[in-house]
């Protein structure tokens, strides 16, 4: 008798159990980014975009797979690889099926590695890697994998579209070329390089690399630029060292026009403010400003969350979308296969940003409309609380569609 | 030459800040015989709590009371942090402001966020000073040389002319034989660690628009101040002073010169790889001297313990 209620107890806990784990509440999402140190900044405002993305449009609007709730699970990888794959390794553990990373392709670039092996090796615990910040090409190019899908336009769609840009400006004759020192501000400098050399008979007037967050001043690097003679500079420098490098050049004289990836939001259009005003020209896609209806409606119930937070990431919306749509489409939020499947090749209308986004099937990278904009007080939709923004000028259309690609990824 | 020319002034500019952090950490080693790692976690909390007040009352209140403010909190962590655990000995003292660090550090991020602040200069030191070379000199960078330049001359008078001076320089070297002739030394202790704390919380006032003030501010500055101070010579002013702006001006023109592997290799008869983007030795090939300036003081910092174990001016044992 005693035996069999100990049985009885085991079975029961047992059952508990399972069913907790067969029957999860939630589709969870292992956000993994930095979330304290010199880069928090980048890492807590896409948590607030992703958590508010996941709640505005897939949870509200009755979540997947008839009531099911997405959630995202935030993991502090301190902008350290190391850490990444340890953060990665516990949402495996966790049983999560999808890893969200984006600051910095360095970690982006360990983080499809071991994806790839990860997935290879346990075949029932497969995940989903989704890049949806980091832009270093060669994660769609030499490095892809049927795991990972990119959300943002990579380093070379930006820079394609900028020098279209900067071609028809007749006023750039000598550009510098300044970034930060790795995988990523290498690749900007190749791109711009190659379009440069393609498109424009601009003479580029200095190339050059700086350690990435160590640069205490960079008044000689300003110093430098003028006396190179620049008339524009691009640069792929992200968090204080894109406002350190910005503001240096502004106070030692440069009124030409800043090229940049990442010069809006997260405290640096506040910094700028003024003093940036027509001189900073960030391409990104999600256009925020001229701006629609549903946008600003979105944008209000945001703010009204997260007021410190802005929508600098647009892509995180069609992330978050597409992912429910392929779980929808696959029919279950475990089968990763099936998702990612459903992912490739999909075509999705984003109708909050009135685009249309194309998950590119041989190299999972998303071809989108890519914006280049202005910082100017001229706007609607503002960053960080400052009155100022960025307004779109330009547009692409569905940049760089027809790219060529070096994938050639292995599908189960 | 014009580039020069404005290369020293901007080196000095940066070095005369590093001094104001140096000093401070100099004085209170050479009192308690211990580093302060805690000490740019308060040059951190000068820039934060200028933010604040400028806020509020804007940026010239803000200059006077922040670094009172810190100079109350330093005396305050030494009357009752420091003190009671220097009878332990150097190491838990040690680890004490290496704690310190962090709480401060992390305790700012709680207080104004993770994102950086718009703390600015003033408006009516938004002009132009002067231009030289094509190049200009904001006023508020003359405004920060004169700032740094007024607290070296008064920190000299201080403490070779007055009769604190003395004592303080007394107790620095003979704390027991000064106790002995009736001074408070405890006393002494608190108001020079307190001080000591406050000309960084000073630096961080005047640096912070310049140099932006965000949460890695601390950390970013952290370690270049050990390797003054010990490049100096541990407890040596002078040797601060010099140490600080032949560091400034060290990773000035270390970043503003692009001189590169390239050139020495080419000298030497090698050929430029001709698509050097995929080349396996790119690495070598586009090292440039401003990608190795940021690590230039730590060398600097291992041959003068290697040749000079007492830093240049140093009278003691690191």
């Amino acid at each position: 008798m005693k035996i069999f209620k100990t049985i009885a107890s085991f079975a029961f806990a047992a059952g508990v159990f399972l069913s907790s784990s067969v029957f999860a509440d939630t589709v969870k999402i292992a956000f993994i980014d930095p979330l304290s140190g010199p880069f928090a900044t980048t890492g807590t405002g896409g948590l607030a975009q992703w958590k508010f993305a996941v709640e505005k449009l897939v949870n509200e609007k009755g979540g997947v797979l008839g009531g099911k709730k997405m959630e995202i699970v935030a993991l502090d990888n301190k902008m350290d690889g190391k850490e990444s794959l340890v953060q990665v390794q516990v949402a495996i553990d966790q049983g999560i099926r999808f890893i969200a990373q984006g600051n910095s392709s360095g970690i982006a670039n360990a983080i499809t590695d071991m994806v790839k092996k990860h997935n290879k090796r346990n075949p029932d615990k497969r995940v989903i890697f989704i890049n949806y910040s980091a832009v270093d090409p060669a994660l769609t190019n030499d490095k892809c994998n049927f795991w990972h899908f990119r959300f943002d336009a990579n380093a070379d769609i930006k820079m394609d579209v900028l020098t279209d840009i900067i071609a028809d400006n007749s006023a750039m004759k000598k550009m510098y070329l300044i970034g930060q020192d790795y995988s990523f501000g290498k690749a900007v400098a190749a791109a711009a390089e190659k379009y440069l050399a393609q498109k424009t008979s601009i003479e580029i007037v200095g190339n050059e690399l700086h350690p990435i967050g160590k640069v205490k001043d960079f008044t000689p690097y300003a110093r430098k630029i003028l006396a190179a003679g620049a008339d524009g500079v691009i640069t792929g420098n992200w968090g204080a060292d894109m406002v350190n490098l910005g503001r240096s050049l502004k106070e030692s004289g440069f009124s030409g026009p800043i090229y940049c990836y990442y010069c809006a939001g997260d405290g640096i259009t506040k910094t700028f403010s003024a003093a940036g005003e027509g001189m900073l020209n960030v391409v990104h896609e999600g256009a925020m400003n001229p701006t629609n209806p549903e946008l600003v409606a979105y944008h209000k119930e945001f703010k009204a969350k997260y007021p410190a937070a802005d929508l600098n990431q647009a892509r995180i919306m069609t992330a978050t979308m597409m992912i429910a749509k392929a779980i929808e489409e696959a029919g279950s939020a475990d089968d990763v296969v099936k998702i990612a499947y459903a992912l490739e090749g999909m075509e999705f209308y984003n109708d909050i940003l009135k685009t249309k986004v194309v998950m590119r099937e041989k190299d999972h990278q998303a071809i989108q409309n890519v914006n280049v904009s202005v910082h100017t007080k001229d706007i609607d939709i503002d960053y960080d609380n400052s009155g100022y923004g960025v307004k779109t000028y330009a547009t692409v259309e569905m940049a760089s569609a027809d790219s060529p690609t070096t994938c050639k990824m292995k599908r189960p | 030459m014009d580039l020069f020319v404005i290369n020293i002034i901007d080196g000095l500019i940066y070095g005369l800040l590093l001094f104001m952090l140096s000093s401070g950490l100099t004085l209170i080693f050479s009192m308690m015989g211990v580093l302060n790692l805690s000490h740019a976690a308060f040059y951190m909390l000068g820039a934060y709590l200028a933010y604040q007040i400028s806020v509020i009352t804007g940026f010239w209140v803000g200059l006077i009371v922040a670094p009172i403010l810190v100079t109350i909190l330093g005396a305050g962590v030494e009357r009752y942090g420091l003190r009671r655990v220097h009878q332990y000995g150097h190491v838990p003292e040690l680890i004490f402001t290496f704690g310190l660090f962090f709480v401060i550090e992390e305790l700012v991020q709680y207080i104004w966020g993770r994102s950086m602040v718009n703390y600015s200069s003033p408006e009516s030191l938004d002009f132009i000073a002067f231009s030289l070379a094509g190049g200009t000199i904001p006023a508020y960078k003359v405004f920060m040389l004169l700032i740094s330049v007024g607290i070296f001359v008064a920190l000299y008078y201080v403490l070779a002319r007055t009769r604190i001076g003395m004592i303080i320089q007394a107790a620095l070297s003979y704390p027991k034989t000064v106790e002995a002739l009736g001074h408070n030394v405890p006393l002494v202790f608190m108001g020079v660690f307190g001080v000591g704390t406050g000309l960084a919380g000073l630096a961080g006032v005047i640096a912070g628009p310049s140099l932006t003030t965000f949460p890695g501010m601390a950390f970013l500055l952290g370690s270049i101040v050990f390797v003054c101070v010990v490049v100096g010579g541990l407890g040596s002013l002078s040797g601060a002073f010099i140490a600080s702006l032949l560091i400034g001006w060290l990773q000035t023109f270390a970043a503003s010169y692009n001189v590169g592997a390239a050139d020495i290799l080419i000298a030497m008869g090698y050929e430029f790889p001709k698509d050097v983007y995929y080349h396996p030795w790119r690495d070598l090939w586009t090292l440039t001297l401003p990608q190795i300036g940021p690590i230039l003081p730590y060398i600097l910092l291992i041959l003068v313990l290697v040749f000079k174990p007492n830093g240049l001016f140093g009278k003691r044992e690191t």
